[in-house]
């Protein structure tokens, strides 16, 4: 069940993808990555099935490849929690080309709905900003989502990071492609980069 | 005090052997954790105007890293010890998913006169752990076959997509031992 006030996903992805220009999306494994695909498919859309806890360093890998390029990532808190210490690595390397919007349901919604850390304790963007991300916030409005969605554009004063408290309901699952060199290539394609 | 014994008594040149080939084949990215093993080739690398070392937190954050890398047109290495394998291990899922380059360079702990049995066990599958991962394994056990090691390791997976691991063994690096 949703709470009141709180953001609904696909219109949170819809807005940060919606002006996207050249902006490579990487979607967490979970809702995250199926919000990317249901918003509308993108042949720099990297969707991840797995590997949990890997988007962000995905994300970061990217953006030191591609340093003009704007890279955004998207996942939700459960997977973000998974890989708690990358931010400690993106806030070390401070690639000012790379934004992180976590959608935070504070919940496992994929599994059952356990509830995660950061419906009780753990506090995300104090743990990015505690990292060096200096640019971290906690997301509440879409008015902010629209503002987050803009400065992913900016490629010299990131690395940003942003919690954005999104309702818990379900959506209708649309599902991404599950190929995942066809998602790779047809990103490296679309960058330009031939087959090996 | 700790001291090194067997290999230890002068610094190593295989160091340099691996950072010339990893430029050679065009390396850029270069995530790792540290370990005394690596401190050689590490510091190369920070000191290098074309590779990026990267400290991480825990090794499984290389391997995402390095797909990443790979998607944006780079080529990286990821470098650990042998208890850093094990907590890769679902990460390495990511290599045949999704078909990019991975060579990863692992200096061994827990064989040839370990005196640390904590060290023992993760040392003791860390081959099995990456052949059951679909990784290649080739080792080098003297600092005479690092260069040809090095030069097949990086080879095949740069060029042929295999993923590959080099094991630098604890008779190349040297047994750690303590000393009070």
């Amino acid at each position: 069940m949703s709470k009141a006030n709180l953001l609904d996903r696909r219109q949170v992805v819809s807005t940060l993808l919606a002006n996207r220009k050249d902006v490579v999306a990487i979607g967490g494994l979970g809702a995250s990555t199926n919000d990317m695909c249901a918003v509308g498919d993108h042949a720099r859309n990297f969707y991840l099935w797995g590997g949990m806890g890997g988007a962000a360093m995905i994300g970061l890998g990217l953006a030191l490849a591609q340093p003009k390029l704007p890279v955004l990532v998207i996942t939700g808190d459960g997977e973000m929690l998974m890989g708690l210490g990358s931010l400690a690595t993106i806030g070390l390397q401070k690639p000012s080309n790379l934004s992180i919007a976590v959608l935070d349901n504070e919940a496992y919604g994929e599994t059952g709905g356990q509830t995660s850390h950061t419906s009780a304790a753990a506090d995300l963007v104090g743990v990015a900003r505690a990292c060096g991300i200096k640019d971290s916030q906690s997301i509440s409005t879409m008015a902010e989502v629209e503002a987050f969605a803009k400065a992913v554009h900016d490629v010299s004063a990131g690395p940003r990071f942003a919690n954005v408290k999104i309702d818990s309901a379900s959506q209708e699952r649309i599902l991404p492609t599950r190929d995942g060199t066809y998602i790779l290539n047809r990103i490296r394609g679309d960058l330009g980069f031939q087959p090996i | 005090m700790h001291a090194r014994a067997d290999a230890a008594e002068t610094v190593p040149n295989w160091p340099d052997d691996i950072f010339a080939t990893l430029q050679r084949f065009d390396v850029r990215q270069v995530p790792y954790v540290p370990d005394a093993g690596h401190s050689k080739l590490i510091q190369r690398v920070l000191d290098s105007s074309t590779m990026r070392g990267i400290p991480l937190t825990t090794e499984e954050e290389g391997v995402a890293l390095l797909a990443g890398a790979w998607a944006g047109g780079q080529r990286g290495v990821l470098l650990m010890q042998s208890s850093g394998v094990g907590n890769c291990i679902n990460m390495l899922s990511l290599i045949p998913i999704l078909r990019f380059p991975f060579l990863t360079l692992v200096t061994m702990r827990g064989e040839w006169g370990e005196f640390n049995p904590w060290q023992v066990p993760m040392g003791s599958t860390t081959q099995g752990v990456f052949e059951l991962s679909g990784v290649q394994v080739l080792r080098a056990s003297s600092a005479a076959e690092v260069p040809a090691v090095l030069e097949a390791a990086a080879s095949q997976a740069y060029n042929a997509l295999t993923p590959t691991a080099v094991l630098l063994s604890q008779r190349l690096i040297g047994a750690k031992v303590f000393t009070k």
